[in-house]
């Protein structure tokens, strides 16, 4: 028991579990049905699943595959990128735009999806380039495609909102015909595998965190900091565009102003409710994808609760803080020592009586 | 001294009204005889709105109308106030201004009415004194709400459970046409299932409407305060196999007159659409011409008259003439 309990509280995903855990014990007292899954025929004639679970792990797809390109940036520059969402509107207007000028069949998406995907790459490059070259801090450096890129997608799509339908985008923003899973959790799962496949096969996890550590060590050891970092921007630019495609196929427009609207801020907050330092160094992969559906969990119980329209970003505030406070070393500490101190006395007492 | 001082200001005052004067008669009867316009107006780049707002003004205000035409595009209340002051010492007979910001405008515009120059303001207000302008064309957003909410109650509906989905709270567009609709929730001629904010985002209003369906509470409209939250609470209602639109269970509202949105009611998707137009140089033109006649302007505030376009009256006609992007 006693090992265990140092085991969870060490782990860095025992804050975002137990957060996790609370939300949901918190919703199943004030509603017993909340993650009852229903089946339903959706107006394509598909048989779907449905219910708020479905919503939460659905709706927070885009920020979970964004908080793992913002994982391992933060890992290895200590820092943040706060242009991903503006990037995401780039590579969505480019998806857009290839697919507006041509048939819609499935090697145009592929096409497509490849287009924003190289977009987002180089524009993250960008990003990186400064980053890691230039040794501008994260926040500056991303602050010019922040303001810029929205600007830029603008650009890219030369009029308001333009809109493409088509059964097979359809089938990526929603369902594909015969599996009631809706595809962006599909596409998220797949996401998680690819990215875990590539950390354990390769040294990138190790190497990153190196270098988050100490730049210094890794340049002995004959890692490049700088390719390090510059392969951390590419893998999120790729995050980027998948995130802002299957944004787009949700709703089949493009809106270059709110396409995930100030996600950037929940994708960071995903990363640090996950446990993960933002002064870089160690991460996990696996809490900011928790962190990601820790916000939307929280997003779908505001929603259900009904609370007004201008309170929704307080309350959410209030319980981010509630976690990032008692994930904070100062807390965690606190926490282990009075447990410790229960614990010995407890054992004390019990040595004690055997005694007697 | 103080006499003096304000000898000085009178005779200063006497001097720009007669230069005001002179001017303006000189200008009017140009070498071409055409009228002096100056323009300040957003970029095109800002929206589809305003793409469609600077073509309107670009189609109505040219030569063969009678005008010469100088423009100004700047997103910036600085930017935008320098271009007018640079207008009036080009001494343009009107100015047409869109603000980027509703404040710090009396400067500008007192030194156009001292040069004699007319203003009119066009889709945004400002915060002056109405002394300092002829007319504005604005939008009036409330009007729009009362619009949908009054076409809403001559559906005769036996009861009305409406999803209400707000833009960016404080918003223009989102106050005045939240009220209409408000008015009716506290009245009781209509229930609020949920009234919540997606901040014009289509994905957030998705969402909504999700969390709607998934409580299992009864709604039978969506109303949305434009034309893309509209379309994410169908893409929510299709994936739960809620039918919609004319022939079907829940009835779908949206704002703004976009093409592609209007394309949604032709197909009898959607219910309603109502538009904010974006066409108000005809309503100047016109001002303007009453003015050179030498008439005068009836009134200092004039609504943009707006319409609707429903899925039991709507035309492909329609569309092409009012729809705004593509």
């Amino acid at each position: 028991m006693g090992s265990l309990f140092k085991k969870l509280t060490r782990s860095q995903l025992a804050i975002p579990l137990f957060a996790l855990f609370l939300i949901v014990i918190f919703n199943l007292i004030r509603d017993p049905e909340f993650f009852s899954i229903a089946i339903a025929t959706n107006n394509d004639g598909n048989t779907v699943l449905t219910g708020n679970l479905i919503s939460i792990f659905n709706g927070a797809s885009a920020v979970a595959i964004l908080s793992i390109g913002m994982t391992l940036i933060t890992s290895s520059c200590k820092g943040q990128d706060i242009s991903v969402a503006a990037m995401a509107a780039i590579a969505g207007s480019v998806f857009v735009s290839v697919l507006r000028s041509n048939e819609i069949t499935i090697p145009v998406i592929l096409l497509a999806f490849f287009l924003s995907c190289v977009v987002a790459a180089l524009f993250s490059l960008f990003n990186g380039v400064l980053v890691a070259v230039f040794k501008i801090q994260p926040m500056i450096a991303t602050l010019i495609l922040f303001s810029a890129g929205r600007s830029i997608a603008y650009w890219i799509n030369g009029g308001a909102t333009p809109t493409v339908s088509s059964p097979l985008l359809t089938s990526i923003g929603g369902f594909i015909p015969g599996i009631p899973i809706p595809t962006p959790i599909i596409i998220m799962v797949v996401f998680l595998i690819l990215i875990t496949i590539v950390l354990r096969l390769t040294n990138l996890g190790l190497y990153t965190q190196v270098v988050g550590i100490s730049e210094r060590t890794a340049h002995m050891n004959g890692i490049s900091p700088v390719r390090i970092k510059l392969i951390a921007f590419i893998i999120s630019g790729v995050c980027v565009a998948t995130a802002g495609c299957i944004t787009v196929c949700r709703i089949g427009l493009i809106n270059h102003e709110t396409l995930l609207l100030d996600a950037e801020m929940d994708v960071i907050l995903s990363v640090a409710i996950g446990g993960n330092a933002l002064s870089g160094g160690k991460f996990n992969i696996y809490g900011s994808v928790i962190g990601a559906y820790i916000i939307q969990a929280l997003t779908v119980t505001l929603y259900a609760m009904k609370v007004p329209s201008a309170a929704v970003k307080a309350y959410k505030a209030i319980v981010i803080i509630v976690i990032v406070v008692f994930s904070s070393p100062v807390v965690k500490d606190f926490v282990f020592r009075t447990y410790k101190k229960l614990f010995k006395k407890q054992a004390e007492k019990e040595v004690q009586a055997k005694a007697a | 001294m103080r006499a003096k001082r304000i000898l000085a200001l009178i005779l200063a005052a006497v001097l720009a009204l007669g230069l005001a004067a002179c001017g303006s008669a000189q200008a009017n009867k140009d070498k071409d005889g055409l009228i002096k316009v100056g323009i300040v107006n957003n970029p095109p780049s800002e929206s589809g709105y305003r793409a469609a707002n600077v073509a309107d003004f670009e189609n109505v205000f040219i030569e063969a109308n009678g005008y010469k035409v100088s423009t100004f595009y700047s997103l910036k209340n600085d930017e935008q106030l320098n271009a007018a002051q640079q207008f009036i010492t080009d001494g343009v007979d009107y100015l047409l201004i869109s603000a980027a910001a509703t404040d710090g405008w009396t400067n500008v515009l007192e030194s156009a009415k001292k040069a004699g120059i007319k203003v009119f303001l066009f889709d945004r207000m400002m915060n002056v004194d109405e002394g300092l302008f002829e007319a504005a064309v604005i939008s009036n957003m409330e009007a729009q709400g009362k619009m949908a909410v009054q076409w809403l109650l001559d559906q005769k509906l036996p009861e009305y459970n409406v999803v209400h989905i707000q833009g960016a709270m404080g918003s223009d567009a989102q106050i005045g046409r939240t009220k209409p609709l408000d008015e009716q929730f506290s009245n009781g001629t209509m229930k609020c299932v949920v009234q919540q904010t997606a901040t014009w985002d289509e994905a957030t209003a998705k969402q909504i409407v999700e969390s709607v369906i998934n409580s299992g509470e009864k709604f039978n409209v969506v109303y949305a305060e434009n034309d893309g939250m509209a379309k994410g609470a169908v893409a929510a209602l299709d994936e739960a196999g809620i039918t919609h639109g004319a022939n079907g269970d829940v009835i779908v509202i949206g704002f703004d007159f976009n093409k592609w949105a209007l394309r949604e009611v032709l197909a009898g998707n959607w219910n309603l659409d109502v538009q904010c137009s974006p066409f108000q140089a005809q309503k100047i033109h016109e001002m303007i011409q009453s003015l050179e006649s030498g008439g005068k302007l009836s009134d200092k505030i004039v609504i943009n008259e707006e319409k609707y376009l429903d899925a039991a009256t709507i035309k492909q006609e329609d569309i092409d003439k009012y729809g705004i992007g593509d």
